[in-house]
């Protein structure tokens, strides 16, 4: 009852405290730890031409081809293993969909790692980058589309099949509609991840310029040589593909609510 | 109906090449020979320090980022400041950024002629935890952000018109509609911080023995053409890896049927 008591005045003034502190100090953690470090990058960007260099240009043509054909393999595999887990009914589904997380939990460099030996044949090839990067960008269309699924009302498909649609218009008419956005949304997800990728990559790539060299390895190898103001432009140029992306995510998004409501 | 078996063996391959091979060949591969000599390797003092870094950055990250996250998420969802558009875009931002530019961003800062360089962050543990903090920062406000969405207002609301102020609504109404969210996103955040490798590599120096983690141990090994060192501290990753799995597996159920 004290408390009660004590707690009925409370001042106007400590119950706007409380945004005013939560989001000032928010910001401030934010500021520090992410802005105020990538404000240096920008301002330290220096040597441009280090990002001119034919090394530099391989190296981005290579990350943008990987992560396209990374982000079109995950939309296809991403979607029809979202569809098994959630449509289909078979033995061991609940520990596949536990394993679906795998490549979020596992250290890239293990995986890299693993990658490696597993399949050694493909070491030092463009493949193996590409294996490396379906790894670690598994989970993300699977769990954008697997929600959307589950939410949808089988309803829809069954009167679709009833009134004959055979089960590919069934889901191109029916299914697809509803979870491309999601699709879209968490292809973009694995696009932004696989072109910034570095610890699964720079062991099984074997970093040969001009073949198997990635952009942040690249950029890696530039620190490495005491450029750093030519790792920050070549930085800078990955940042502004970073941010597009998430841009375009946003956009997504709003797209997929309007679709909701 | 040819179709579905099509589609759940193509998803099974899939899904059995890349990643239940992996995971198992990491464990075959390390305790081919017994389980004594992985044992040694990653009980060596080096392997041993390198796990006692890779706890503190992961002690020291996930806690702050837990409190982050629950503010940043209020903070976005409850009340409206200017600027919340760009505060939601940089909280996502780590998810987007290449580790090893972050490592470069915090390299430049904090580094020889850095702005806020020779206060001996970079090259050492505060440079590696700053890294750590700044790639798993966005996971707790991911997973508390829908939450705080869905369950509204409402109950908030109704605990400060009885008179509960600003502390007692959250602890008594927002924080329980919560918790399950924020462990979530601890055991994601967790998982990213034990796991992180390009960052901690720019910004450490990567000397044996001072500032390696146990990823970066991991490629010592691998590079210094010790197999076994490597494949061993790689399973005890591994098995963090497992067991974060489990955990997110036990969480994920009670976040879904909320």
């Amino acid at each position: 009852m004290a408390a009660r008591a004590e707690a009925l005045p409370a001042p106007k003034a400590r119950r706007w405290a409380a945004p005013g502190l939560v989001v000032g100090l928010s910001t401030l953690y934010l500021s520090v730890i992410v802005l105020l470090p990538l404000a240096a990058l920008a301002w330290h960007a220096h040597g441009w031409d280090a990002i001119a260099t034919r090394q530099a240009v391989a190296a981005l043509e290579l990350t943008l081809t990987v992560s396209l054909v990374v982000a079109l393999v995950n939309a296809f595999a991403g979607t029809a293993i979202a569809w098994a887990l959630v449509r289909d009914r078979f033995v061991g589904q609940n520990f596949l969909n536990a394993l679906v997380d795998l490549p979020f939990a596992l250290p890239t460099i293990v995986a890299g790692l693993v990658l490696l030996t597993l399949y050694r044949d493909l070491a030092f090839t463009r493949w193996a980058i590409l294996v490396a990067l379906l790894f670690v960008t598994f989970p993300f269309v699977v769990r954008t589309v697997q929600p959307v699924l589950l939410e949808l009302d089988t309803e829809m498909e069954d009167a679709a099949v009833s009134l004959g649609a055979s089960s590919f218009a069934t889901f191109r008419r029916v299914i697809l509609p509803n979870v491309l956005p999601a699709i879209l949304s968490g292809v973009a997800l694995a696009f932004a991840r696989a072109i910034g990728e570095f610890g699964a990559v720079v062991l099984i790539s074997g970093n040969l310029p001009f073949k198997t060299e990635v952009l942040s390895v690249y950029i890696f190898g530039r620190i490495e040589s005491g450029d750093p103001g030519g790792a920050a432009a070549a930085s800078v140029a990955i940042l502004g593909i970073s941010f597009a992306v998430l841009l375009a995510i946003g956009g997504l998004r709003r797209l997929a609510t309007r679709h909701d409501r | 109906m040819t179709g579905r078996y099509a589609i759940r063996f193509a998803a099974l391959g899939y899904i059995g090449g890349l990643l239940l091979a992996p995971l198992s060949y990491v464990f075959y591969k390390t305790f081919r020979h017994g389980f004594w000599p992985a044992w040694h390797a990653v009980t060596t003092p080096d392997a041993l320090h390198a796990l006692k870094v890779t706890l503190i950055l992961a002690g020291i990250a996930v806690p702050a980022n837990t409190i982050f996250g629950v503010m940043a998420a209020l903070a976005i969802v409850r009340y409206r400041f200017p600027g919340a558009g760009v505060f939601n875009a940089v909280v996502d931002l780590p998810l987007a950024l290449s580790p090893v530019v972050v490592g470069l961003a915090l390299l430049l800062l904090y580094g020889r002629g850095g702005w806020l360089g020779g206060h001996g962050v970079a090259f050492a543990l505060p440079g590696m935890v700053l890294a750590t903090i700044f790639v798993s920062l966005p996971f707790v406000v991911r997973e508390v952000v829908p939450v705080l969405r869905e369950i509204g207002t409402e109950q908030e609301q109704a605990a400060s018109t009885l008179g509960a102020n600003a502390w007692q609504t959250f602890w008594r109404v927002t924080w329980p509609a919560i918790r399950w969210a924020t462990a979530y996103g601890v055991v994601l955040t967790t998982a990213r911080a034990l796991g992180e490798f390009g960052a901690v590599s720019v910004i450490s120096g990567r000397l044996a023995g001072q500032t390696e983690s146990l990823t970066l141990y991991v490629q010592d090994r691998y590079q210094s053409f010790d197999e076994v060192g490597a494949y061993a501290s790689a399973v005890v990753l591994a098995l963090i890896a497992v067991t974060t799995l489990l955990l997110m597996t036990a969480l994920k159920p009670k976040e879904e049927t909320r």
